[in-house]
């Protein structure tokens, strides 16, 4: 697993408390088996009247396109647990999260697939959104060593709790290899619930 | 923090290890699978080479693409066809437990777990649906997660974690008539706010929930995510032993006293501590019915919609003039007599035999306005098989119901059950977000049971203590 310290890029803004994943991707896209074509479908119905013309989003501007920083408000990614969300956002170029909050699922997904979340204050939420709405072409790095966001002589203080940016900044956040290293553990602490060995039928 | 809570007890009895990140390698005593969020992450064990770790504690069903007008297959949708294969396949080569149609035990997954009796008191539970805090309502700690999580499980029976802080939710006094635990978890929700809960446990304690039933204290818990709270329980007491005995899966024999005396003990002690309390009194509910588009936005049924301009918080008056545009509605109206164009009775919040035995009540020798389609969905075959025995079916359909097979119908969109256009929808469901029932420009009110009986009646929000009163006067 690659080591994730730093994402250096320009900035989206997804303005808005409460953000929910049926809004960051419908349902009806979680039909497929994979997660391939997710990137087609972030915001989807945000983005497209029903007729498939383009609706005002941030998504679908030019100036966005390639943006690799998402800067939302409070709650963002609430709701549904399905991972299609931050996979959506993942395939389309994001590798960051910054917000206000975010919902605990949400946060724990994107740092699965190695996409950090980071909070920040209101202010300074309301900040960058507005200097990234004024200026889509600022570059922003998220450092996740230091936990600040720079961009030209400003610089924001961000927060994470520290096991998912331990897992990130060393690379280490392959749970699943971590886990299965310690299956013998995992037997004894079975065998220690008394749940696991009552008889069933 | 949070000493001699059931979450301590329970994270540590189920701690195996801490992890190079520092977080916790937490053991989950129950597995429950679906189709939707599995596929993807039995292909990565394939990819990977590993196998289900402990299978005997991986229990799968079929919900969410489940067409409910019929079970036949083929499905008429090809995706879901496909999904189901899917399924079919990982559970025979992973050699999971599978409650499919023909098992007579297919149903929503957070519905059929208690009923079989899997979900027991002071288990860790995990599935890849948020909606896993449901089973907080036996004295669990039972969590949503994404795939990639779905796949830790799978491949160790375990997952990465940060200890979470608990709150403790009191509410004390007597709920007032036509008062559901529906209202209550509303209530709470509208209370502490849909952020409220991030970082947190809950535990709902006190009167109310002393006396609430099991399924009442399932639709609590299913409900904690919608305030933030991934998981939130109610310690285990009499009436949950009482309805575990007998279930399929719950121990039988010795066992049953020892699995009770294990229950007991993971019961929060008298002088837990708590990272927070707040305390609200039963007599403040009312029934309540959403008019936003999050679970927050809700509204004591009696009171007017409220007003954006009165919020101090920025944030908060932007969501609500979204949701007003949204809904179609105005500050300063009522809920009663909007006028609705379906209604819908079911999901994992509300979808078990005592929700439909509720809805019912009110139905009975009724008719559905003309101008709503209503329908019931049980929320599991066993359900559904309780419901007919009791003759609910025949109330439902000879008042125009549609009687439907088990699923989760259009709680969400991901099979044929989809509001059209900006159809509005009194809904017994758990979420009313922004396209949530397949139309972007749906709108959804969620409410009770039967509140949602009421107004497929009326053919318009109402008030259930004014129905009651009516249908009183009819006799």
């Amino acid at each position: 697993m690659s080591k994730i310290k730093r994402i250096i890029g320009r900035a989206v803004p997804i303005i808005g408390d409460d953000i929910d994943t049926d809004r960051i991707i419908p349902a009806r896209y979680l039909k497929e088996i994979t997660f391939g074509k997710m990137g087609e479908y972030p915001f989807f119905d945000e983005r497209f009247n029903a007729d498939g013309s383009k609706k005002e989003h941030p998504f679908n501007q030019a100036e966005y396109q390639g943006a690799s920083i998402l800067i939302g408000n409070s709650n963002f990614g609430c709701g549904s647990s399905r991972e299609h969300a931050p996979q959506a956002l993942a395939r389309w170029g994001i590798k960051a999260v910054v917000a206000e909050s975010l919902a605990e699922i949400f946060a724990g997904n994107c740092t699965m697939i190695g996409v950090p979340t980071v909070t920040a204050s209101s202010e300074d939420v309301a900040e960058l959104q507005k200097l990234t709405s004024e200026d889509p072409s600022a570059e922003l790095t998220l450092d996740l060593e230091e936990m600040v966001i720079k961009t030209g002589d400003r610089e924001i203080t961000v927060q994470m709790p520290d096991g998912r940016r331990k897992a990130l900044t060393e690379g280490i956040w392959d749970s699943t290899s971590l886990l299965i290293e310690n299956s013998d553990k995992v037997k004894e602490t079975a065998a220690r619930l008394p749940y696991v060995a009552f008889a069933r039928k | 923090m949070a000493k001699g809570t059931l979450y301590n007890k329970i994270w540590d009895s189920h701690s195996v290890t801490t992890l190079p990140t520092g977080q916790t390698q937490l053991f989950v005593g129950l597995h429950l699978v679906h189709e939707v969020t599995s596929p993807q992450a039995f292909d990565m064990l394939r990819e990977r080479n590993l196998k289900v770790a402990y299978p005997d504690r991986t229990f799968a069903t079929i919900d969410h693409i489940v067409p409910t007008s019929t079970h036949h297959r083929p499905f008429e949708d090809g995706q879901a066809e496909q999904m189901m294969r899917a399924i079919e396949v990982n559970a025979k080569e992973f050699g999971l437990n599978f409650f499919n149609f023909e098992s007579g035990r297919q149903g929503i997954v957070h519905i059929i777990g208690p009923e079989l009796g899997l979900t027991q008191p002071g288990m860790t539970i995990a599935c890849g649906d948020s909606h896993t805090s449901t089973h907080g309502a036996f004295g669990t700690l039972s969590f949503g997660v994404g795939t990639s999580q779905v796949r830790d499980v799978l491949a160790s029976q375990c997952l990465a974690m940060d200890r979470m802080k608990v709150r403790r939710v009191e509410i004390n006094g007597k709920l007032g008539r036509g008062v559901t635990p529906k209202d209550v978890v509303l209530y709470i929700i509208n209370r502490l706010g849909v952020k409220g809960g991030i970082g947190y446990v809950y535990e709902y304690a006190g009167e109310v929930f002393d006396r609430m039933t099991m399924e009442g204290r399932m639709t609590v818990c299913n409900m904690s995510i919608e305030g933030g709270a991934r998981a939130g329980y109610v310690n285990p007491d009499e009436t949950t032993f009482e309805y575990l005995a007998g279930r399929e899966y719950a121990p039988k024999g010795a066992d049953w006293d020892k699995a009770v005396a294990y229950w007991k003990s993971v019961a929060s002690d008298a002088d837990a501590e708590y990272d927070d309390v707040v305390r609200y009194d039963a007599a403040d509910i009312e029934p309540m019915v959403t008019w936003g588009v999050t679970p927050g936005q809700s509204v004591r049924i009696s009171q007017p919609l409220p007003d954006p301009g009165a919020t101090g918080d920025d944030g908060d008056r932007k969501s609500m003039e979204l949701a007003y545009r949204h809904m179609k509605l105005n500050p300063g109206q009522k809920m009663v007599e909007t006028k609705i164009d379906v209604a819908f009775i079911g999901s994992c919040t509300n979808g078990r035999i005592s929700d439909l035995r509720a809805a019912a009540e009110v139905v009975r020798g009724h008719k559905v306005a003309g101008s709503v389609r209503a329908f019931v969905v049980p929320g599991s075959m066993q359900v559904r098989k309780q419901a007919i025995e009791e003759g609910l079916d025949k109330v439902f359909q000879s008042a125009g119901f549609e009687w439907r097979e088990a699923g989760c119908s259009m709680c969400l969109a991901m099979n044929p059950d989809r509001l059209q256009g900006d159809q509005i929808s009194a809904s017994s469901s758990n979420r009313n977000f922004i396209g949530r029932q397949g139309s972007p420009t749906g709108r959804t009110l969620l409410m009770s049971p039967a509140m949602v009986a009421a107004a497929a009646i009326e053919g318009h929000v109402t008030d259930i203590r004014d129905f009651a009163a009516e249908g009183a006067q009819h006799v």
